[in-house]
């Protein structure tokens, strides 16, 4: 990782504790590397990810394949500190550094027709051995989406470095999605394509366990996952003996931000 | 002394816990971790004293029985520690009831667990004799036990099962194993068979 220019967002700082870098980068999902939390961080560095491109296409007037220093401009960079809640009842205060979503988008020139954006993860299986796994179920490439108002919100975040470098390989460099009002797993990582759709796409764990995985995957204390409970979460690092157990919050405490997008939505229904 | 290394080669994973704990190399979750590694020596040795009997036959050495029980004892020490792991580590003792009655890998786990409790506590010299041949098809609840930790452990998985499919096929082949040298009906519990 190499350190990275960047100016702060005060209005996105916090004062809750961070979580420490060595944590951030030893303990992931990138089911890309394998499906221990540790195989990322030692497997990661198989990929390569200098040059990156990514591939923008559907409904925009910018469509083609961008080189990875031609989609950001540093002078967009800037830090914020996020909550991320994974599906899984644990969390982590981390700080970014990144681009709005917004920005992004925005120079891409969505029309009309674009509803929803899809983002899809690199799948090349020389350099990302999970991969190669012979009984994973995972349909390759990962697939992310959002509704188009979900990610011109001024949350919606793409992510180039933690900690003020550069991303390590098992976060999802060199350019991932952070979206902090939802599980971790809506949070996409190294992106190679940039979709605009009319229709509703489908995710990848969506696609694997409909009944467990929705769609929106808004942080949701109300709603169970159907093989544990999500009212409380484990902060990390959390203690040996005792577990840092404290209460989620709804839209993992983005409420005031991101409330209004789901207005008169049954979100037990869709979750 | 081969009793004294069966008992430390099947302590070793409580050490290794131990001392990645003490050392903090255990990780940013440590309850998690402890839960999962305890649940998975558990099982292991569950397959280990599942290997004897294998081993006694195709070895024709009878001195493989005498470690049966102390392998089969930590494979309940283990999962007793995992089970105590889970209630204080992951569930903080609340969440009690839904947790076993809504969440079906957990009361496969539960199940798991609860039938080793009459296997362990039958394990001993004296209650062999004392059961006498009632004692061989009640010990044979190991053979549930087993599957349905497997079961246990293989709904767990998010997406990708290589590893449970490889103690699946173990498994399976310990059972295969009996049914062929033994018959079918070896393999059911809490009934004679005729051999």
């Amino acid at each position: 990782t190499t350190p990275l220019t960047f100016r702060e967002a005060p209005e996105y700082l916090t004062d809750e504790k961070k979580t420490p870098f060595d944590a951030v980068a030893k303990y992931n999902n990138f089911y890309e590397f394998g499906t221990g939390k540790g195989d990322p961080a030692k497997y990661a560095h198989e990929m390569s990810v200098d040059p990156w491109s990514v591939e923008v296409d559907g409904e925009c007037a910018r469509p083609g394949r961008y080189a990875l220093e031609d989609l950001l401009k540093p002078h967009d960079y800037e830090e914020r500190i996020y909550r991320l809640r994974c599906v899984e009842a644990w969390s982590m205060v981390i700080p970014w550094v990144g681009v709005p979503l917004a920005t992004v988008l925005s120079r891409l020139e969505p029309n009309s027709r674009a509803k929803y954006v899809y983002f899809e993860t690199l799948h090349d299986p020389k350099q990302m051995r999970g991969q190669r796994s012979l009984f994973s179920t995972i349909d390759w490439p990962y697939r992310e989406g959002l509704r188009m108002d979900e990610a011109m919100n001024e949350l919606s975040f793409l992510a180039i470095g933690l900690y003020g470098e550069t991303l390590p390989n098992q976060n999802g460099a060199p350019i991932r999605l952070v979206v902090p009002w939802k599980y971790g797993f809506k949070s996409i990582k190294s992106i190679v394509r940039i979709r605009f759709l009319e229709e509703q796409p489908k995710t990848t764990w969506e696609l694997l366990a409909p009944s467990e995985y929705g769609f929106y995957a808004n942080v949701n204390p109300e709603v169970d996952h159907p093989r544990w409970s999500q009212k409380r979460e484990r902060r990390l690092p959390s203690g040996v003996l005792r577990p840092n157990w404290m209460e989620t919050r709804m839209f993992n405490g983005y409420k005031e931000q991101v409330a209004h997008l789901y207005k008169g939505m049954d979100l037990a229904k869709f979750y | 002394m081969a009793k004294v290394i069966v008992f430390c080669v099947a302590l070793m994973p409580l050490i290794w816990l131990v001392t990645d704990v003490v050392l903090g190399r255990i990780g940013p979750d440590p309850g998690q971790e402890i839960t999962e590694r305890l649940g998975i020596a558990a099982f292991q040795l569950l397959l280990v004293t599942l290997l004897i009997t294998p081993l006694k036959k195709m070895t024709g050495w009878p001195g493989w029985l005498r470690h049966r029980r102390m392998l089969g004892l930590f494979a309940f020490f283990y999962a007793v520690l995992h089970v105590l792991a889970f209630l204080q580590l992951i569930l903080g003792w609340g969440d009690l009831w839904a947790t076993f009655t809504r969440r079906p890998y957990i009361a496969l786990g539960a199940v798991a667990f609860l039938l080793m409790i009459p296997l362990a506590l039958t394990s001993t010299k004296a209650m062999m004799k004392r059961m006498g041949r009632r004692w061989k098809p009640v010990h044979r609840l190991i053979y549930l036990s087993a599957i349905f930790a497997w079961l246990h452990f293989l709904w767990q998985a998010r997406s990708d099962v290589t590893e449970m499919v490889v103690y699946g096929l173990l498994l399976l082949a310990l059972l295969f194993i009996r049914a062929y040298w033994f018959g079918v009906s070896s393999l059911v519990p809490l009934r004679k068979s005729r051999a």
